[in-house]
């Protein structure tokens, strides 16, 4: 009976983990952008992750002339995994913190973001790839949770 | 006791087990996870094209829908769904399908014989406006409506091994028959061209399998670029900022990794990030893919660690797989020399 059960919950676990290998986290909110912005702020927030900054992309297009939509580029992250990831991968800096662009389309708002599990592709390291893979999952989170926002 | 506890737990189990196998065939679910980012929520288009039309869906056969999801368009943002089953992708064409009231068209995959020959030069004195010379489709594949953009749809690659994997002899027919109302694409039997000289064109399209367009292999690059500074770090981080502004960009920002981490003021000095932009550049990146947002904006970081001044980037031909766009690998290629440069100048 044991031998049974273990090879019914193998076949659960492997049924429950269908493939997603997107390197692309991508969804589309039906909020308008200050909505969908204000919903990723709190999303963030309540993964326990910081915005260190945000990058208003179409303010410097539009003053330079250039027709866009409302664009952003929200910086996020945890201080102290940062710098373990740093003092560990310096290679990586570059990466950190990790971003979400989000940007407007009509009525609609756009969110895009790097699967962070493609950073430890760069540099294997197991450590590193459990550590991503958590914050791949924050990531669907917070994306899902701003999609799923009314 | 014993047996029906056994019976229960192989019940449940069971059920656990078949539950993501009937969700994952909701079409409607797949359709949200996987394509209304790019299609909308209804299929009115966006980055991807719009799937609702009804030009478009009452004019392509499931056949061509599966196949489309199946392999993609390689090199043209529509990504592969390989790991999706038989079963999901049929979900998916159902649930796109579900947006006409009118029955799927069927098509014959024979292959149909015309000259190919004459259908060259038909192909260039009809068709090689939109779809370019060797058929590779419009430019500036990926815009979406955030950008300017007078037409809901880009004049696809008809060169693309997607395209030509999905589309049969006679979709290729039927679409030149009655084109693509809403779209540049004009009925040719309307503009004049008999089914004879229409079958030359599908000919001509066909033989583009010889050629046709290979997803590109980007080079096994290291992921960030990084070079040892001789200089101080102050010294360095003031040779980044007149190299990056010697090369016609400007400094947008500067800020330390650890800024909005700790309070002002205590920040590690040593770890320094310079934002840079170039807004032509930056312009013409967004209109080839408004995805790009994840390169933005642009950064070289200065960093001094063990007395060791390194001075680091990303490397965007690294990153540019993931966009399947090969309009903007060239743009990454591009970027990654710019980097390259300002790194070595810098620190020469």
């Amino acid at each position: 009976m044991r031998r049974l059960l273990c090879l019914l919950l193998l076949l659960i676990s492997s049924a429950v983990v269908w493939a997603e290998d997107d390197e692309l986290l991508m969804v589309r909110s039906s909020l308008e952008f200050p909505e969908a912005m204000a919903a990723l702020q709190e999303a963030v927030t309540e993964h326990g992750y910081t915005i260190s900054r945000v990058q208003r992309v179409d303010i410097g297009l539009t003053a330079m002339g250039y027709k866009t939509d409302k664009y952003r580029v929200v910086f996020i992250g945890k201080h102290e995994q940062q710098k373990l990831i740093m003092q560990k991968h310096p290679e990586l800096i570059p990466y950190l913190p990790i971003k979400v662009a989000i940007f407007a389309e009509g009525d609609d708002t756009l969110l895009i973001a790097a699967n962070p599990v493609l950073l430890s592709e760069f540099y294997p390291d197991p450590s590193l790839e459990k550590y991503f893979r958590r914050c791949e999952s924050d990531m669907r989170s917070i994306l899902v949770k701003v999609q799923e926002a009314e | 006791m014993g047996k029906n506890l056994f019976r229960w737990t192989i019940l449940i189990v069971l059920f656990l087990w078949a539950l993501p196998s009937w969700s994952a065939l909701d079409g409607e679910r797949l359709y949200r996870n996987h394509c209304m980012v790019c299609h909308g929520e209804e299929g009115g288009g966006g980055v991807g094209v719009p799937l609702a039309m009804p030009s478009f869906l009452n004019n392509v056969d499931d056949d061509f829908l599966f196949k489309t999801i199946r392999h993609g368009r390689p090199g043209r943002v529509m990504p592969t769904f390989e790991y999706l089953s038989d079963a999901q992708v049929n979900a998916l064409v159902s649930y796109i399908r579900s947006w006409s009231d009118q029955p799927a068209p069927r098509f014959s995959l024979e292959p149909i014989k015309g000259n190919a020959e004459v259908g060259k030069k038909l192909f260039a004195e009809r068709c090689e406006v939109c779809h370019g010379e060797t058929g590779e489709g419009g430019k500036g594949t990926g815009v979406t409506m955030s950008r300017p953009r007078d037409l809901p749809i880009i004049a696809p690659a008809l060169n693309n091994e997607g395209f030509l994997a999905a589309a049969s002899d006679e979709l290729i027919r039927h679409t030149l028959r009655k084109g693509r109302k809403g779209t540049p694409m004009v009925s040719f039997l309307e503009a004049g061209l008999n089914d004879q000289q229409i079958d030359d064109i599908v000919s001509y399209v066909r033989s583009f399998e010889q050629t046709a367009e290979r997803k590109p292999v980007l080079e096994a690059e290291s992921a960030s670029l990084i070079v040892e500074s001789p200089y101080s770090f102050e010294e360095t981080v003031e040779n980044v900022r007149q190299t990056i502004t010697g090369k016609n960009f400007r400094l947008i920002r500067e800020q330390y990794m650890d800024t909005g981490y700790v309070p002002e003021g205590q920040e590690n000095k040593k770890q320094l990030i310079l934002y840079f932009c170039n807004f032509n550049f930056l312009n013409s990146a967004l209109t080839i893919d408004p995805r790009v947002g994840i390169f933005l904006p642009c950064r070289i970081t200065i960093v001094e660690q063990d007395g060791i001044v390194q001075v680091m980037a990303i490397n965007p031909m690294r990153l540019s797989r993931i966009f399947n766009n090969v309009e903007l690998n060239e743009a990454c290629h591009e970027m990654r020399d710019v980097y390259t440069e300002i790194l070595e100048d810098a620190t020469l």
